[in-house]
Order: structure tokens, then sequence, then C-alpha cells
């Protein structure tokens, strides 16, 4: 077979073939991988939740709710309750003052402020050096901590927590994140 | 050339990454890690082979003045189907490797590859090619992950055996420059020798 002649006929008659195939096939793969994509994201946010609050028996996932942030944004707030009663909140926030883009926390909190754990959702930081805000090093020195008495400030600044060796935007950035989830719930509030 | 030179030049004579030196922008950015460099690595592999058969299939059919957008189209939708796939069932790795799935449609060995064999040759050695350039992109890649791990953290694979913070300098991109460059100089050497 000769090889087709670049006709104007041809070219467009090409590239409309070879657009809508593809088009075609992207949508079919497209409708087969949405439902696993939904389901790891829900299962990845389960799973943050359940790790920074205590054992609950409701769906926080169903009973999220917003609040705003008094910045023109707003988080999510997933109230856990065991029998009806309010245990902890798990907040989805996020900073913008990360190394490299914004950071996602999941942090919970107990009725009266104190934080009871992170789950570090997403982020872009250093590898080997800001990623070690996931690790218990340094985060578990949050745990069992009050922002309203304990500022979440690294040492640098005059505040009390010990930040990463060589990655101190990445520890005030987590700070950051931390307290926008407290204020936030503070003022907003407890249902 | 047979099918088996055809397959093997992609591991050491032609190597992309350490002979060709295509692709360095993913590869330095990709390699923090083992595990994502190869990662990176198989999910190129995936879009080379699948991007080089489709195209060498088409080529006679594509008139020349628009074969590159249709090698493009091509290539972007396999990228597409990795990118929708990875999200789907491999999450974590797909979180790390982020930005540079999707900028594997721009990655200069898949359509270098295209335009220099797959819209020349058959749809079986295309197949080849594909398949030896993705396996030796994906072990560059590999190796230079895994001396990065090693030397910047202590550690493989994730799994750590050298206590202590490691050489700060091989996690940061120059470090993956200083490794690069190593590493080319001796497959250099082992070439002329």
């Amino acid at each position: 077979m000769a090889k087709t002649e670049s006709t104007f006929r041809n070219m467009a008659l090409s590239l409309t073939v070879i657009a809508l195939v593809s088009s075609a096939l992207l949508g079919f793969v497209n409708e087969l991988t949405r439902e696993p994509i939904a389901l790891s994201n829900l299962n990845k946010k389960l799973n943050a939740i359940k790790q920074v609050v205590p054992e609950f028996t409701n769906n926080p996932n169903d009973e999220m709710y917003m609040l705003p942030t008094g910045e023109g944004d707003s988080l999510e707030i997933y109230p856990a309750k065991k029998d009806d009663v309010i245990v902890g909140y798990a907040v989805n926030t996020y900073t913008s003052k990360g190394f490299s883009g914004n950071i996602s926390l999941m942090a919970g909190f107990k009725p009266d402020g104190t934080i009871i754990n992170i789950s570090v959702l997403d982020h872009k930081e250093t590898p080997g050096l800001g990623t070690k805000m996931t690790e218990p090093g340094f985060k578990d020195q949050f745990i069992d901590k009050n922002p309203s008495g304990f500022e979440l400030k690294v040492k640098k600044d005059g505040g009390p927590v010990d930040a990463i060796t060589a990655a101190t935007i990445s520890s005030r950035a987590f700070c950051d994140a931390l307290q926008r989830a407290f204020n936030t719930l503070q003022k907003g509030g407890t249902k | 050339m047979n099918q088996l030179q055809n397959f093997t030049k992609g591991l050491l004579k032609e190597n992309p990454i350490l002979v060709l030196v295509l692709g360095t922008c993913p590869t330095l950015a990709t390699t923090s890690s083992a595990l994502n460099g190869m990662g990176m690595g198989v999910a190129t592999t995936f879009v080379l082979i699948g991007s080089n058969v489709v195209i060498s299939f088409l080529a006679r059919l594509i008139p020349d003045k628009v074969r590159i957008p249709a090698f493009i189209v091509v290539i972007a939708s396999f990228v597409t189907v990795v990118d929708l796939v990875m999200q789907a069932y491999v999450p974590d790795l797909y979180k790390t490797l982020g930005i540079f799935i999707p900028l594997i449609v721009v990655n200069c060995i898949v359509l270098g590859r295209a335009e220099a064999f797959a819209s020349k040759n058959t749809v079986w050695s295309s197949f080849i090619d594909g398949l030896g350039m993705g396996l030796g992109f994906t072990i560059a890649l590999g190796i230079l992950g895994a001396f990065r791990e090693i030397a910047g953290s202590g550690a493989i694979f994730g799994y750590k055996f050298i206590p202590g913070d490691g050489i700060l300098v091989f996690i940061l991109a120059p470090g993956a420059f200083i490794a690069l460059g190593y590493m080319i100089a001796l497959v250099n050497k082992i070439r002329k020798t």
C-alpha cells in the first residue's frame, strides 16, 4: 500500500479519525477507573480520620460539614461520635506555606481543642527532609497539646515546636495548617 | 538488524538516558528513591510500547505533514490511560510521581522513538524497540534511584540499613545531576573498552 498523500482531505480525515478513536478509548478507560479512583480516595480519607480521632460508631463522612476559616475559604469538619456523644473532630486542613506547594493534613481534635493526632494527606515537600513531617518523630510532639496554651511556632520563631532539621519551612507550614484547623474549629463553635 | 540486537541496543548501546541523554527532566526529578525511579520507568515503558506499536501500524496511513500531531494524540492517549489506571490501583506511587506521569506526553524518548524508529519499521520490530528502550530507561532510573536513596538516606526500597541521616545533597536535585554525570561517565568508559 502506498503512503497516504498529504492532501487537505487526507490530513483532515486521518486526524479526525485518530482523535475520535482516542477519545472513545479514553472515555471507556475513564468509565472503568472512575469507581476505583473514588473508592481509593474515600478509603484514604476514612483511614486518615480513623487515625486521628478516638473510636467512633457513626459515619463521619456522612455528617461532614463546612466551617469558614475567615480567610475566604472553608474547611471540612468530620465529627466523630460514639453513641451520639461527640468524641472528637477530624479537620481537613491545609497550608499554602509549604516548601513546594500546598500541604493538606487531617488533624484530630478533642471537643476542648486538644490535638489528638495528625495525619498528612498530601504534600510535595523535599523527599528525606520535609517528608519527615509524616513521621512520628516530628508530629508526635503535638499529641495531647492544646493550641490555646501550646503556641504553634517553631523554636526559631520563639515557640515550643521542635522543627525538622533542614526543613524549618515545612515545619512552619505544618504549624500553620494546624493553627488554621484549630482557629476554624474554635470560631465555628463545636456542634 | 536482528530482533535480539534490536532489543539489547536500548539496554546499553543506545540507552535513552545514559547514551542518548534524552528525557533527563523526569529522570532527575523522579529518582529520589529506587522505587520511584522504577515506577516511572515502568509507566514510560508501557507508553513507549503502546505508542510504538500503534504508530508503526498507522505510519503509512498518516499523511507526512500531520504526522507529529497524530503521534502526539496517540502518545497522549496512552499516557492518560496510564495516569487513570495508576490513580485507581497504585494511588501511593501515583501521588509521589505526581505531575511527571502526565508529562510523559512530552518526554522526548517517546516521540523520539516514534519518529526515528516506529514510523519506519514493522509493528513487531517497533514493539521490541519499545520494550528494549523502556527497559533500558527503567534500569537506568532504578540504578540512579537506588544510588540516591542509599547515599541520601541510607535506605533501599524504604528499608533503612545505614543509621543516621545520609548525604543530604543526593536527595536534592543537584545530587541527581552529580550521580547521573558519574553514571554517564562510567557507561562511556565501558562502551569504549
